[in-house]
C-alpha cells in the first residue's frame, strides 16, 4: 500500500473526505512552496498535488500555464524540485503526489522517475497526457514500486472506458468535472454528480473531482459523492500574487481558503 | 517476407515505435470517432469521388509536374522538375488536407473548426474550406507569425475566420497547437480540430498523410508520362512534414527512389538556433505523438528558430521518425541563408517565386542535381 491508500483508508474509517490542493513546485521559488504545503497540511489538507511545470501543458488553463512559465523561465530543473521534495516530505504529515505530464517521465526514464521521486518522499503520479492504453509498461513499473498511478476520467469518457481505467488506477481515481482545462469556473455541471456517483456504486477505488473547483458551492454539491476534492488555479492565482503582497499575507490568504473548503467539505 | 514500409500505421497508430496518443483523456472519444468516421470515408466510394471532385474543379488539381529547364542548365547536373503544388488553390499544398478534413467535420455532423497556423497557409487553407462548406472557423496564430505574415492574417479574416493571436511561449507555431488543443479540451463535443501537419496524436498523422498522398500519387504518374521511369531522388521540405509525408508515401517500396527529406538548418547548429528535430534531436513526446523533438535533458521543449514560419516547430510527424530510423528516407537540413539564395535563384531564372519552406527543399534539389550529373 502506498502513503495514498493509508490516507483514504484512514479518512474513510473516519467518515471524512478528502481535500487536495495543487501547487505548482517552485512558483515563485521552492522555498516559498515548502512553506504553502506546509500551511495547507497544518489546515488539514489530506494529501497535497506538485505540479512539475512543463513547457506545453495541453490540459491548463491561463492560470497554472503562467506558474509554469515563470517557473520555467528561471530554469528550474526536476533535479532541483526532487531535491527540495526531499527535505519537505520528510517533516510533512500528508502525501505528496506529483502532477507531472509523460513528456518528462519518458525523457527520464519510465523506472528512473518513479525511483527518484519515491526517494525524495513522492507517493505517486497523476499524468494527465498518459491514456490508459498507452500505460501499460508505466502501470506495471508503478505497481511493482508502490507508487501511486492516479488516472482520469472525464464528462467525455464513455462509462465502459471508466471502468476499465478504474481497474488499471492506484492511490484513487481523478474525476475531471468538466469537458475542458484547468481553471476556476463560476458554476460546474451538475451532471457531474449523477456521473460519479454511477462509478462510486461500482468501484471501491476513491474518487476524487478536480477542475474548476474553488467555492464553498462547488464544495457542496460534489462532496456527498466524492472521496476527496481538488483546488488548483484558486490556488496558485493566489501564489502569483506573492510579489505583491509578501509572503505571509499569500499563506494567510491560501490558510483561510484551505479552511473554509475543508469546513465546506465535511459539513 | 517482412511487410511494406508502406504498411503502417497499426490500429494504435504507431509507425514502428513512434506515434500513438499522449493526449488527455477528454480528447480520447472524439480521436476514436475520427478514426473510426475516417476508416468509413475511407471506404466509401462517394466521399473519395467528392474529394476527387473538389482536387479536379476547386483546387485546380492536377498540378503541373514542371521542368525547371534553365534551373537544370545552371545546376549543370540532373534534370530538374518541380511540383508546383503552389498552382493549387490558395497557394499550397496545404488545402489537399483541409478539403479532406472539412468533409470529415460534415460527416461527424460538426459546425465549429478550430487550426492552428505558422506561416498563415493552413490557417487560410483552412479557412478557404470552411467558407466552401459554411463551417465556423477559428485559427490560432502566433503572435510572433502574425507579424510576420500580416497578408494571409487578412486572406483569413476576409474569408470569414477568426484569428485568434496566442501570445504564450515562443508565440510560432507550437504555441499555435497548444491553443487549439486548450480550445479543443473545452469544445470537442462540437468542434473538429483541422490540424495542419502529419503530427499530433492518432489519427490525425495517418490522415494527413493520406489527404496529401495525391502529391506522391500525381508525380509518379507524371514522372512516367514526362519522363518514362521514376525519379532518381525526390526532394521535399520538412516543418511538420506534410508536403513531405504526402510526397514520398507513394514512393517508399520504390527502394530505387532516393528520397531527401530537408529541415530547416537555421542560422547555426547550436540549439536554438535551427528547427531539425530529425537531425539534432531526440525521441519524445509533444502534441500527442512519440517522435523526434528538441527537447532538453528534463523532457521540456526547446526554442527553435527558423527564417520561414512553416517549418519553425520543435517536432516533426511520427512517420518521418519512422522513415528516418529505418533508412528509408535521408534527412538534411539547410540554413536561412541558403534557402534565401535558393528563393532568389528560382524567382530570377525561372519565374516562379517559391515559399521560403519550399526554398529550403529547393536549395538542396539544386545541390543533388550536381551531385548526381546529367544522367537524370
Ligand atoms: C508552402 C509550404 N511548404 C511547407 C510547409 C511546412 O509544412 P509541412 O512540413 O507540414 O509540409 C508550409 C507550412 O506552412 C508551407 O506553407
Amino acid at each position: 500500500m502506498s502513503a495514498v491508500d493509508t490516507t483514504f483508508e484512514t479518512l474513510r474509517s473516519q467518515g471524512r473526505k478528502a481535500f487536495l490542493p495543487f501547487v505548482t513546485a517552485g512558483d515563485p521559488n521552492l522555498n516559498f512552496t515548502g512553506k504553502v504545503l506546509k500551511e495547507l497540511i497544518s489546515r488539514g489538507a489530506s494529501l497535497c498535488e506538485l505540479g512539475i511545470p512543463y513547457s506545453d501543458p495541453i490540459a491548463d488553463g491561463p492560470v497554472i500555464q503562467a506558474s509554469y512559465t515563470r517557473v520555467l523561465d528561471q530554469n528550474q530543473k526536476l533535479a532541483d524540485i526532487l531535491k527540495a521534495a526531499q527535505t519537505w516530505t520528510t517533516e510533512l504529515s500528508a502525501p505528496i503526489v506529483s502532477m507531472v505530464s509523460y513528456s518528462i517521465i519518458h525523457r527520464q526514464g519510465l523506472e528512473n522517475y518513479v525511483t527518484s521521486a519515491k526517494a525524495a518522499g513522492i507517493a505517486g503520479a497523476i499524468v494527465p497526457d498518459l491514456l490508459v492504453e498507452e500505460s501499460a509498461a508505466f502501470a506495471e513499473i508503478c505497481r511493482r514500486e508502490d507508487f501511486s498511478l492516479i488516472q482520469l476520467v472525464t464528462p467525455t469518457t464513455p462509462r465502459e472506458r471508466a471502468l476499465q481505467i478504474c481497474e488499471t488506477s492506484t492511490g484513487f481515481l481523478y474525476f475531471v468535472s468538466v469537458t475542458g482545462i484547468t481553471g476556476e469556473r463560476t458554476e460546474l455541471p451538475p451532471e457531474v454528480v449523477e456521473q460519479v456517483g454511477w462509478l462510486k456504486a461500482r468501484t471501491d477505488l476513491p474518487i476524487c473531482i478536480g477542475f474548476g473547483i474553488s467555492k464553498p458551492e462547488h464544495v457542496k454539491m460534489l462532496a456527498p459523492v466524492a472521496d476527496g476534492l481538488i483546488v488548483g488555479s484558486a490556488i496558485v492565482r493566489k501564489i502569483a500574487e506573492v510579489e505583491e503582497k509578501g509572503e505571509q499575507a499569500v499563506l494567510a490568504e491560501i490558510g483561510a481558503l484551505a479552511d473554509e473548503l475543508i469546513t465546506a467539505i465535511n459539513s | 517476407m517482412s511487410d511494406p514500409i508502406s504498411a503502417v500505421p497499426n490500429s494504435s497508430g504507431r509507425f514502428g515505435e513512434f506515434g500513438g496518443r499522449y493526449v488527455p483523456e477528454t480528447l480520447t472519444r472524439a480521436l476514436d470517432e475520427l478514426a473510426e468516421e475516417y476508416a468509413k470515408a475511407r471506404q466509401d466510394p462517394q466521399f473519395q469521388s467528392q474529394l476527387t471532385d473538389l482536387f479536379n474543379t476547386f483546387v485546380g488539381r492536377p498540378s503541373p509536374l514542371y521542368f525547371a529547364e534553365r534551373l537544370t542548365e545552371h545546376c549543370g547536373g540532373a534534370e530538374i522538375w518541380l511540383k508546383r503544388e503552389d498552382t493549387n488553390h490558395t497557394g499550397a499544398h496545404k488545402i489537399n488536407n483541409t478539403l479532406g478534413q472539412a468533409l470529415l467535420t460534415l460527416r461527424m455532423g460538426k459546425k465549429r473548426v478550430i487550426a492552428e497556423t505558422g506561416a498563415g497557409q493552413h490557417g487560410v487553407a483552412t479557412a478557404t474550406a470552411c467558407a466552401r462548406f459554411g463551417l465556423e472557423c477559428i485559427v490560432y496564430m502566433g503572435a510572433e507569425d502574425i507579424r510576420r505574415q500580416a497578408p494571409n492574417v487578412f486572406s483569413m479574416k476576409l474569408l470569414g475566420a477568426e484569428v485568434r493571436s496566442v501570445e504564450s511561449g515562443s508565440r510560432t507555431l507550437r504555441d499555435a497547437i497548444n491553443e487549439a488543443m486548450r480550445d479543443w479540451m473545452s469544445s470537442v463535443e462540437t468542434t473538429h480540430y483541422i490540424i495542419g501537419s502529419v503530427v499530433g496524436p492518432h489519427p490525425f498523422p495517418l490522415i494527413v498523410r493520406d489527404f496529401q498522398s495525391i502529391i506522391g500519387q500525381e508525380t509518379r504518374q507524371q514522372s512516367l508520362e514526362n519522363f518514362g521511369c521514376l525519379p532518381d531522388r525526390v526532394v521535399a521540405c520538412v516543418g511538420g512534414g506534410s508536403n513531405a509525408a504526402g510526397m514520398f508515401y507513394p514512393f517508399v517500396d520504390d527502394s530505387d527512389v532516393e528520397l531527401l527529406g530537408v529541415e530547416a538548418g537555421g542560422h547555426s547548429d547550436q540549439p536554438g538556433d535551427h528547427a531539425s528535430p530529425l537531425s539534432f534531436g531526440e525521441h519524445g513526446i509533444l502534441h500527442g505523438s512519440y517522435s523526434y523533438v528538441m527537447q532538453n535533458e528534463d523532457g521540456q521543449t526547446c526554442d527553435v528558430h527558423s527564417i520561414s514560419a512553416g517549418l519553425d516547430y520543435p517536432g516533426v510527424g511520427p512517420e518521418h521518425s519512422y522513415w528516418k530510423d529505418t533508412n528509408r528516407v535521408q534527412y538534411t537540413y539547410c540554413q536561412d541563408a541558403e534557402a534565401m539564395d535558393a528563393f532568389d535563384t528560382l524567382t530570377r531564372i525561372e519565374g516562379i517565386l517559391p515559399a521560403l519552406e519550399s526554398s529550403h527543399a529547393i536549395a538542396k534539389a539544386m545541390e543533388c542535381a550536381r551531385e548526381l550529373g546529367p544522367e537524370k
